[in-house]
């Protein structure tokens, strides 16, 4: 709660009867493990005219949904409500939302324009300080009230936590069906929040590890097609599908770079596997790693600088950093078991990981030097994580044991808030988009 | 499966049926019909060097230790007769398919696949067999034939199988 202002902070020090001195107890900070999530009312938002009411209730159901999965507040049931909000333009009845324990409330109002256009206004304001802390205004195309929901619940996670939010984003990945020896997988894009699912391929090829160019407008993925495994581009827009290269062998485990002008993946040759990267506007190919273990994963680091992927050059799977030009190729992870698919944060200051450990498979972090092991996730088999744009949270694929299919999951980068990502029937492979501009 | 009677085959075959007809909704129970007698008719006769001539009397499948590619003692037998078969049927070409068990990330396991298939289609050459005859392809776990989490379902899926690209009789 670092923007939160000092009178807040004094309230609610007061009512919580604690003599804090600076406040320290009170802080909603993101990077703490066991925090309290905070008390927020948000009751549906005004209709400017009876036709605005279904609008108005959905787009406060989705940015209670929102911050609710976060982990970081609770919103409060609207039964409790005691004030009702009728005009958001004056200031609401602090000491009623007191009485129900809000410490924040968000009003908002909800018009359709004579043009056609939703306007949604919404007002954060502090219980305890008695102030508004953020007033904002949007209009859109009807159809695009959920974005504004999320764009509303990112501008409340930004003002109080100080972060940036990441709930207008979305999620690609792999929707699996059918029995556990004949699996059906589809490439699909999700919302953040498991709406909107749209499955991009049909199923009658198998698909692998989607990933995200950095404006979320296409799609590096690894596809079957024609029984000739190999790494593809898919473009939102125009829904064409492209090889990415003509190469004698298999290439797989494709990522971009962060300014998404580069495709960094493994080629297959002889059985060995190596990094390439390969330069989207003039096609040229430059290979990375030259040893024969396996080298896949790869992974750019924000500042696309260095790179870090995995290999079993030294006995097992483990985690190394390279720079981009492939020089100073040295091991970072020196820890029990065997570690795998390293994603570099997009803060730059973690790398996730899969760890490997009798017969576990568990999401960990690391600093770029190898220091610092966090274990965050414990599932049976727990791997290839993603990170939301704000390096926060992460998301991953969970395996059920005895072939019971694949889920995802999502965990803080604390550790606290493990839950299942709403998707369309079994999924994997999620990977996720930047915060969409 | 290599040493696997035709009567063998047949029976199988009917076991599936059953089950199959076990997952719709039985009607109301009929008195149990006693099992079929085991028929003793010939076995269709297998086409020589067709896909079931490989896969019935040569052996398509090989197996591999947990993380590893090399081709077992066991298995090397199996590779032999492969080679022979090939030499006596110089116009078939085939792709070795290699598998892992679900106990890897997925592109690791892409990667090992790739070694395991390279590592038959290697031997398959050292025994005589052009390397231009062997295509290979990895599925990495993506296509287990065992889905129970247990070691003997594992070493099941830890496999690479050859299979008939082209040029087989029918």
């Amino acid at each position: 709660m670092r923007k939160l202002t000092p009178t807040l902070l004094a309230a609610l020090a007061a009512v919580l009867g604690m003599l804090v001195p600076a406040f320290a107890a009170l802080k909603v900070d993101v990077n703490q493990a066991n925090i309290q999530p905070l008390p927020i009312a948000i009751p549906d938002f005004v209709p400017v005219t009876p036709a605005d009411v279904a609008a108005g209730q959905n787009i406060a159901k989705v940015v209670r949904a929102d911050l609710d999965r976060s982990g970081l507040f609770k919103p409060l049931d609207p039964k409790s409500f005691i004030d009702k909000v009728t005009n958001i333009n004056i200031a609401p009845n602090f000491s009623d939302w007191r009485i129900i324990t809000a410490q924040g409330l968000v009003t908002g109002s909800v018009a359709m324009q004579s043009d056609g256009r939703l306007r949604v206004d919404f007002r954060l304001w502090d219980i305890y300080g008695e102030e508004q802390m953020l007033g904002l205004q949007y209009f859109t195309q009807p159809a695009n009230w959920r974005r504004i929901a999320h764009m509303i619940s990112d501008a409340i996670y930004q003002r109080i936590t100080g972060e940036t939010g990441y709930f207008d984003t979305r999620i690609v990945f792999i929707s699996e069906s059918g029995p556990p020896l004949a699996r059906k997988k589809r490439l699909a894009v999700m919302d953040e929040d498991g709406a909107n699912p749209t499955f991009l391929t049909n199923g009658s090829y198998l698909v692998l590890t989607p990933r995200f160019n950095p404006t979320a407008q296409m799609i590096a993925y690894m596809s079957y097609i024609g029984r000739k495994p190999a790494v593809y581009l898919f473009d939102l827009e125009s829904g064409r599908q492209e090889k990415l290269g003509d190469f004698p062998n298999m290439t797989f485990s494709p990522r971009f770079s962060p300014d998404g002008n580069k495709v960094v993946m493994s080629l297959e040759k002889g059985g060995n596997s190596d990094i390439y990267v390969m330069d989207l506007r003039t096609r040229a190919v430059t290979r990375l790693t030259y040893d024969p273990g396996i080298d896949t994963s790869p992974s750019y680091s924000p500042d696309g600088k260095q790179i870090t992927f995995e290999s079993d050059r030294g006995g097992t799977q483990q985690i190394y950093v390279m720079n981009a030009d492939g020089s100073n190729q040295h091991r970072i992870s020196f820890g029990a078991g065997r570690n795998g698919t390293p994603v570099w944060s997009p803060r730059g200051d973690l790398i996730a990981f899969t760890k490997i450990t009798s017969g576990s498979f568990r999401i960990g972090v690391m600093r770029p030097d190898g220091s610092g092991e966090r274990i965050l996730s414990d599932g049976w088999e727990d791997e290839g994580p993603t990170w939301a744009p704000n390096g926060r949270v992460l998301m991953f694929t969970r395996t059920i044991e005895g072939g019971r299919g694949s889920q995802i999951w999502s965990i803080d980068v604390t550790g606290r808030n493990e839950r299942r990502v709403a998707t369309p029937g079994d999924a994997s492979d999620p990977a996720w988009s930047p915060l969409i501009q | 499966m290599t040493k696997m009677s035709a009567g063998m085959k047949l029976a199988v075959v009917a076991f599936a049926v059953m089950l199959a007809g076990c997952e719709t909704k039985p009607p109301p129970a009929p008195p149990a019909a006693p099992p079929p007698a085991p028929v003793a008719t010939p076995a269709p006769s297998i086409v020589p060097g067709s896909a079931e001539d490989l896969r019935v009397n040569v052996g398509d499948t090989v197996h591999f230790d947990y993380n590893k590619s090399a081709v077992l003692e066991g298995d090397k037998a199996t590779l032999q007769r492969q080679a022979t078969w090939l030499a006596k049927y110089p116009s078939v070409r085939v792709t070795i398919e290699g598998n892992c068990d679900e106990r890897g990330t997925r592109e690791y396991n892409l990667a090992l696949g790739a070694r395991r298939a390279n590592a038959v289609k290697e031997y398959l050459n050292s025994l005589g067999v052009s390397a231009a005859r062997i295509d290979t392809i990895s599925y990495g776990k993506e296509r287990p034939i065992c889905s129970e989490s247990t070691e003997s379902c594992w070493a099941q899926n830890r496999r690479a199988v050859t299979v008939i690209a082209s040029g087989a009789s029918s």
